[in-house]
């Protein structure tokens, strides 16, 4: 199984630490695993996007045209993905910011307010880590319990106070989406 | 050792540093420059030499020097950048001292753009700077491949005394993937014969690339030309997938092989018999290998990022013995697994 994940948003909604999140996690099972962000000359409130696969099998193309899952945090990212997504492909929106819906019947399309749960949690920026919660639980391309672990190693010094909020973004995100 | 999450660009600086880099200067271009930070902030800590220099210009000559002196020595930098050192770089050559020197290519020409592609193929390989010379170019498709033939780019630099070119497009250099990383050596500080580490007590040395007397500049060129030869000889160096049985094949190199290698494996899946050849050597091309397999296969699709470079040394080796196609992409648009699908399927017919 091959999982080709798009996540895409404004500069600062951390698609790529998203992306980084689940390259991690798919390292830390033993998986086949590839990054790539884009890396334009982005300005503030521009769009910054990554490809993450995560396979079972040694990855040819890192590079993913038509992704099967995709986290989209803001208006453009959806116009550019939603017809890309691959049949049967899960697009996560963040609906806080995206009021368009897919009309395609042969994706899985979830609208989720993330950056309202997020906030609920005591956190807006975490939006990111809902839908990354809410992508586990539905494609279970890692296990929630190796996401924490990642989020113990990887969050910073300066934001460790953030991380069991982080753990609960996660888990607000899977029982949302399931 | 452990399998870790590697940026290319980083890995390569982790790389060279375990492979005993002494000393590296350089200028900050995307989407090189993380490769450039990784050293600023190790290098002071471990003892070793880092400057940016003011310029591309500066960084080639600063690193000519350290290399005249017996440092092991790197510098990097992206296609612009590039092509500015191509003057030290002739220096260098025609000096015959190891140099290492990291190339993760963007858009072209003229300043281009930030995007990966192979532009800067025909520059590497057919030597660059003015003069007959070929610096040995190594073209990594992974973050592990990147770090290894970092790794072993200051050992064959040393072998050969010459330019060892790792040329990676922007993708690799952005990319993160697992590596492992070769461990931490020590290297042999013994007199080689030739640097220049002050004549007290001993013969003076001279190294040089100007030689006023054509004759003496001649026996400089058989020279050059006879190290080239082994070269060629012994450091030839590609990858073979799913050839064994294959009726067509298709040739890339760096990450165009990889979005190649994910469409041959769709057409597999089709019923269509191709598999696909990977130079790593770029420089020396594995001129005899594709001439046996364009003899074997009945028709070769070269895949590359950008116009078709590679192309014409495919072209040289295979002769007029089989049909060969083309698919480019340029300017830092990338090719994906289902843009190469159909010229598969074309080449078949």
């Amino acid at each position: 199984m091959q999982h080709e994940i798009i996540i895409s948003g404004f500069g600062g909604q951390g698609a790529l630490f998203a992306g980084q999140l689940l390259a991690y996690a798919g390292l830390a099972e033993g998986r086949h695993v590839t990054w790539i962000p884009s890396y334009g000359p982005e300005m503030r409130g521009g769009t910054a996007n990554c490809t993450v696969i995560i396979s079972d099998e040694e990855i040819g193309s890192p590079l993913v045209r038509r992704p099967t899952a995709a986290i989209v945090l803001n208006p453009p990212s959806f116009d550019r993905y939603e017809p890309l997504m691959q049949k049967g492909g899960v697009l996560l929106s963040n609906a806080s910011l995206i009021a368009a819906t897919s009309k395609r019947s042969d994706i899985r399309a979830l609208p989720i307010k993330a950056n309202e749960i997020a906030a609920e949690l005591g956190a807006a920026q975490m939006a990111n880590v809902v839908l990354v919660g809410s992508l586990v639980a539905i494609t279970d391309v890692v296990r929630l319990e190796t996401l924490d672990a990642v989020l113990e190693e990887h969050v910073s010094a300066r934001h460790r106070d953030k991380l069991e909020l982080n753990k609960q973004a996660l888990r607000r995100g899977a029982a949302i989406a399931q | 050792m452990t399998r870790e999450l590697w940026k290319g660009n980083e890995a390569i600086a982790e790389s060279a540093l375990r492979a005993g880099l002494e000393a590296y200067f350089g200028y900050p271009i995307t989407p090189q420059t993380e490769l450039l930070e990784y050293l600023a902030r190790k290098m002071p800590e471990m003892k070793r030499v880092f400057i940016q220099a003011e310029s591309e210009v500066a960084a080639i000559n600063m690193v000519y020097g350290a290399a005249a002196g017996g440092a092991r020595v790197m510098s990097s930098s992206s296609s612009p950048g590039v092509s500015l050192m191509q003057e030290g770089l002739s220096y260098i050559a025609a000096s015959e001292v190891p140099v290492v020197l990291v190339d993760i290519m963007r858009g072209g020409p003229g300043l281009g753009n930030i995007a990966p592609t192979q532009a800067d193929y025909f520059q590497l390989t057919k030597g660059g700077g003015h003069g007959d010379y070929h610096p040995i170019v190594l073209a990594p498709a992974t973050v592990q491949e990147a770090a290894d033939l970092t790794y072993e780019a200051f050992d064959l630099a040393e072998k050969y005394r010459c330019i060892v070119i790792v040329a990676a497009d922007g993708n690799i250099g952005q990319m993160m993937e697992p590596a492992e990383l070769p461990a931490p050596r020590q290297i042999d500080k013994r007199d080689r014969g030739w640097e220049l580490t002050g004549a007290v007590g001993r013969e003076r040395r001279i190294i040089t690339s100007l030689y006023m007397q054509p004759e003496d500049l001649e026996q400089v060129n058989v020279r050059l030309q006879g190290k080239q030869k082994q070269i060629e000889q012994n450091e030839v160096r590609y990858q073979e997938y799913l050839l064994d049985d294959a009726e067509y094949a298709v040739i890339a190199f760096g990450t165009a092989a990889r979005v190649a290698l994910t469409a041959v494996k769709w057409a597999r899946a089709k019923g269509i018999r191709v598999g696909l050849f990977r130079p790593i050597s770029l420089f020396p091309f594995p001129y005899a290998r594709v001439a046996e397999l364009s003899k074997k296969v009945r028709a070769l699709l070269v895949v590359e990022m950008n116009a078709g470079q590679m192309l014409e040394d495919v072209r040289l080796a295979a002769r007029d013995a089989l049909p060969i196609s083309f698919f480019g992409k340029m300017g830092g648009t990338v090719p994906f697994p289902d843009d190469v699908l159909p010229e598969i399927e074309k080449m078949v017919g």
